[in-house]
């Protein structure tokens, strides 16, 4: 075999080894959906009444598609987690002292992650369904917002790997999640943007998840009273290009850092 | 069974791991300072030295994991730089923490790792029943890992770095953290090993652990080999045998002392009141101890004991290190 086809083979080992754990853990799937579940009944149901969104629409039919790009984009914590753990505990050493493929470790955490995202997607999906939740813009359209949304997870995944190997232990990997929080609320996830003090509002304007949330809003059909920037007004193309500039920075530096293990 | 034994792939070349000046530089610091090691085939070198002394570094040097900043390395016949992926065909790494997943069966991590070192799916299962009879894991294969006791565990993960019959394996400090059983069952997987040919380069602070397992003892002080030898020459290097005698009561001290002093080097014999005991450093030890206790009987003086006592080797290592420090 060549060296590209065994890169992929041990990849999808690799991959298989991932999905083995979530087989094994059903529990710690439960557990990293308990943030955006809780989320989602907690903004929709103890503050929607008390949200005015604008041109009267409907504050679930606006959260909704923000609450999916907000727990696609904090699942990077866990990525940076499982590899602050897999180099703590010598896996990783291990790894890069066997014949397999160097790039191995980092793609196929990257198709794990697409993975954990899509099985994400399919249980928050069927709770917004029971909640009351629709999507409106067809077959071919929501699921092209369905892609969006693994796309801003799979661009993610390069920062999470980036800072799971760069932090110095498994507790501070622990700590990320306050690096990613601002990054999910600092957005138009739960408001507008244009409600924000200016500064504020510039900011989460340009979040990358605002881009998601906005592109997958409008592929969804749900009524999104969008700002008049032009950022603002080009969401659904932020929402393909975002993903490509994080990608084509972060996957770089997660593989330099990978790397540097080696210094 | 597609995995060959070590000497039916290998050509016979005399030492498995050559190093020569090896060097690494972190900052201002100098963590290892051109080491110069050479190991035979299918011998167990210990790596014995303090905290801190180079040894891990070393390791990861060897094992492909840390590029030298100088010196060059071989192993396996390949050289760790120029072609580490040669070299990772033929070494297995057991770390300081078994790098074995928690929630899976021993079974399944034995064939993740097979699959990894790019045996068949077939050949992967059939390995991994091997291993679990190697490492006698056969009522543990099913179970997950997480129940293991730790010699179980890093028996796992001891298995888990042979899956291609490596040439040289390296084991960071392997029993660390287990309590006596588990070091013997971990000592007596790493005896299997290099009865099939297996080179073994281990870490360890535990200086019987060398003793008990070490061919050769390299000891490592501030990045730089202060001596090697086997155990025996180590704790020969340090000081020689010691006669011992110890009488039954204080009256027969005096005639200990007497014969002693007649086999003594130096200054004469030293006396443990205390313990009724008389010692003196001798060089031919086994004409001494003959000469000692033929003189205690011919005067008919009533012996506890008589021996001959080798120094430790903890008490080799710490003047050895004490001496390199100072050095």
């Amino acid at each position: 075999m060549s060296a590209l086809s065994w890169a992929v083979a041990d990849c999808l080992t690799l991959v298989r080894r991932e999905l083995l754990h979530m087989s094994r853990q059903p529990s710690l799937l439960a557990w990293g959906l308990g943030f955006p579940i809780v989320s989602v009944l907690l903004f929709v149901y103890v503050f929607g009444s008390a949200m005015d969104v604008g041109d009267g629409a409907d504050y679930v039919a606006y959260a909704m598609p923000g609450m999916f790009a907000m727990t696609m984009a904090f699942g990077f914590t866990n990525t940076a987690m499982v590899m602050a753990v897999e180099r703590d505990r010598g896996v990783l050493d291990r790894f890069r002292s066997m014949p397999m493929a160097p790039s191995a470790v980092v793609t196929g955490r990257g198709v794990a992650d697409i993975a954990q995202a899509t099985l994400d997607l399919v249980v928050m999906a069927v709770i917004a369904l029971v909640i009351g939740w629709r999507s409106d813009g067809g077959f071919l359209a929501t699921l092209h917002a369905f892609g969006l949304l693994v796309l801003l997870r799979f661009a993610l995944t390069w920062v999470g790997v980036w800072l799971g190997l760069l932090v110095p232990s498994i507790e501070a990997a622990g700590n990320l999640f306050a690096v990613a929080f601002p990054l999910g609320m600092v957005s138009s996830v739960f408001t507008p943007p244009h409600l924000m003090p200016d500064w504020l509002g510039f900011l989460a304007m340009w979040n990358p998840v605002s881009s998601t949330a906005g592109a997958v809003r409008e592929l969804f059909g749900n009524p999104a009273p969008a700002g008049d920037s032009w950022i603002e007004q080009n969401a659904l193309l932020m929402a393909h290009v975002w993903p490509v500039l994080v990608t084509a920075v972060f996957l770089a530096l997660a593989l330099r850092r990978y790397r540097a293990l080696s210094d | 069974m597609p995995v060959p034994s070590v000497s039916a792939r290998r050509g016979a070349s005399e030492h498995s791991v050559v190093a020569e000046g090896l060097t690494k530089r972190y900052g201002d610091r100098l963590a290892v300072d051109g080491l110069d090691l050479a190991v035979r085939r299918g011998t167990v070198l210990g790596l014995l030295g303090p905290n801190g002394a180079g040894k891990t570094t070393t390791v990861r040097m060897l094992a492909t994991l840390t590029r030298p900043d100088g010196g060059r390395a071989e192993v396996g016949g390949h050289d760790v730089r120029r072609e580490p992926a040669l070299v990772r065909r033929r070494i297995g790494l057991a770390g300081q923490h078994p790098a074995v997943d928690e929630i899976v069966t021993a079974r399944q991590n034995l064939v993740l790792f097979g699959r990894l070192f790019h045996l068949g799916r077939a050949a992967a299962r059939a390995r991994a029943d091997e291993l679990i009879a190697a490492f006698t894991l056969q009522e543990a294969a099913d179970r997950q890992v997480k129940g293991f006791s730790g010699g179980m565990r890093r028996r796992l993960d001891l298995a888990c770095s042979m899956i291609l019959a490596p040439d040289v394996l390296f084991l960071d400090e392997p029993t660390t953290g287990l309590d006596p059983r588990g070091r013997g069952e971990v000592w007596d997987a790493v005896r299997g090993l290099t009865a099939t040919g297996t080179t073994v380069i281990l870490t360890t602070h535990y200086l019987e652990e060398a003793d008990r397992l070490a061919d050769r003892i390299a000891v490592i002080d501030h990045g730089r080999k202060i001596t090697e030898d086997t155990p025996a020459g180590l704790k020969r290097a340090v000081g020689g045998a010691r006669i011992e005698v110890v009488v039954a009561d204080p009256s027969w001290l005096p005639a200990a002392r007497r014969a002693v002093a007649r086999v003594a080097r130096g200054e004469g014999p030293d006396t443990d009141e205390e313990a009724l005991r008389v010692h003196a450093a001798v060089d031919d030890e086994v004409a001494a101890l003959t000469e000692v206790a033929r003189t205690l009987q011919d005067e008919g003086t009533p012996v506890a004991d008589i021996g001959l006592r080798r120094p430790t080797l903890d008490e080799a290592f710490l003047r050895l290190t004490a001496a390199g420090g100072a050095a």
